[in-house]
């Protein structure tokens, strides 16, 4: 009966979506606001990567809300599984030399990869979001080589902070520089495609590469229960 | 072009089928990386990469490590 | 051939919908519902991607001086996406810490049983 209702509701979706499938023409063009981020992207921001410019100069608001979403469900994770007893420590035999050595040998490297990335935001495909996704990764490859390390937990949860107060007190300076609104672009924009350009666009993203980088590897450390 | 677009979107469908049909948890897992692998190589021909980026290391690395993790904790088998 | 280049990425989109709202209305197991989640937000997000597309159009990126501006994407839905991505782990990540209480607290994760143990 359930599994009845259930076809039955898929089958209205379906048709929904069908019908939507014949409004919407593929591949021509559907707004303006793009249009006026391309021609203007330039001259505004100073970046060459539009979508960097549209992400956080121009809905950077947006940005902050994300951000914001991120640190609930970190605390969310650490709030419910906290108030655990664990019921015996297992003893876990360490592992072999080879592992333990690649392992340590390949973490600084994807670091240095996952930085690359977000220093390099507003010149190339990439930016913050990304370059922390890389960090956090070279964090569950140690936990998953060499066992029973674990990072500081003090440490990340100053590296965070740190990120996420970064990109508010930029925002307010910009309210107290400019006057007019929250977030306002006031360094100078230096000459286009150098590394030193584009106002407070690569600031911004190295605290939220830092942000994001340490709140994935806490919320994967949390989950693990292993001591 | 075409071809190697419809080719991806085919396989993505099968893997996303297989996800919904296995009954060993850690094997649906795998089949759900799999269809954020395609979905990040169709976002590349659709001339987006930042979006490729991200969905490859977030959605298809990322995701797949706390399913993971999750699953050692709980049962491995569906009923 | 016409069909299949103007419709190709909304079958794909709309499959991937289609399927993971399958996959959490008639499973039983609580992780098994949570990759269909996974499975509708990927779909979510190649629906909104798609809707940005130029024919014959090139990345929003200005790597060399000179390029055409006519014949770039919209940035905008990019954007959106984004966002959408990391936001969609962040809830996964929740919903993987309650169902592993679940398990704790009831010893299954069968959501029929769990309906009929009333304490």
């Amino acid at each position: 009966m359930r599994k009845f209702i259930g076809i039955i509701l898929l089958v209205i979706i379906a048709w929904g979506l069908l019908i939507t499938m014949k409004e919407i023409p593929f591949g021509e063009q559907k707004t303006k606001v793009g249009k006026y981020y391309i021609e203007n992207g330039e001259v505004d921001t100073g970046a060459s990567n539009i979508v960097t410019s549209v992400v956080v100069s121009y809905r950077s608001f947006d940005t902050l809300g994300e951000v914001t979403v991120l640190f609930l469900a970190a605390i969310g994770v650490g709030a419910v599984l906290a108030t655990f007893q664990r019921k015996e420590k297992r003893k876990l035999e360490p592992s072999s030399l080879i592992l333990n050595t690649g392992c340590r040998f390949l973490f600084p490297l994807i670091l240095l990869f996952g930085a690359y990335i977000f220093i390099h935001g507003h010149l190339t495909p990439g930016g913050g979001f990304q370059g922390g996704a890389v960090i956090a990764s070279a964090f569950v490859l140690v936990y998953l080589g060499c066992r029973g390390k674990r990072i500081n937990q003090a440490g990340s949860k100053l590296a965070e902070s740190l990120g996420g107060l970064t990109f508010v007190i930029l925002g307010l300076i910009g309210l107290a520089v400019g006057g007019r609104y929250f977030l306002l672009n006031f360094l100078p924009k230096g000459e286009f495609n150098t590394l030193f350009s584009a106002g407070i666009i690569p600031i911004i993203y190295i605290a939220i590469g830092f942000k994001v980088g340490s709140e994935l590897s806490g919320i994967i450390d949390q989950l693990m229960e292993e001591s | 072009m075409i071809i190697l677009a419809s080719l991806l979107v085919v396989l993505m469908l099968v893997a996303a089928i297989a996800a919904s049909v296995f009954k060993d948890l850690i094997s649906a897992v795998i089949a759900g990386c799999m269809v954020s692998l395609i979905a990040a190589v169709l976002f590349y021909l659709l001339q987006a990469p930042d979006v490729a980026m991200a969905e490859a290391s977030i959605g298809a690395a990322l995701v797949s490590a706390v399913f993971i993790v999750a699953i050692k904790r709980t049962k491995r088998y569906e009923e | 051939m016409n069909f299949l280049q103007n419709h190709i990425f909304y079958i794909g989109a709309f499959g991937l919908i289609l399927i993971g709202l399958f996959i959490m209305l008639s499973k039983r197991n609580l992780i098994k519902v949570i990759i269909g989640l996974s499975i509708l937000e990927t779909g979510v997000n190649l629906f909104i991607v798609t809707l940005g597309y130029l024919n014959q159009g090139t990345a929003p990126i200005f790597s060399k001086p000179g390029l055409d501006v006519q014949k770039m994407v919209d940035p905008v839905p990019q954007a959106l996406v984004l966002t959408a991505i990391v936001i969609g782990l962040a809830v996964l990540a929740l919903a993987l810490s309650l169902a592993i209480r679940l398990y704790n607290h009831y010893g299954t994760l069968n959501l029929q049983k769990i309906k009929e143990q009333k304490w």
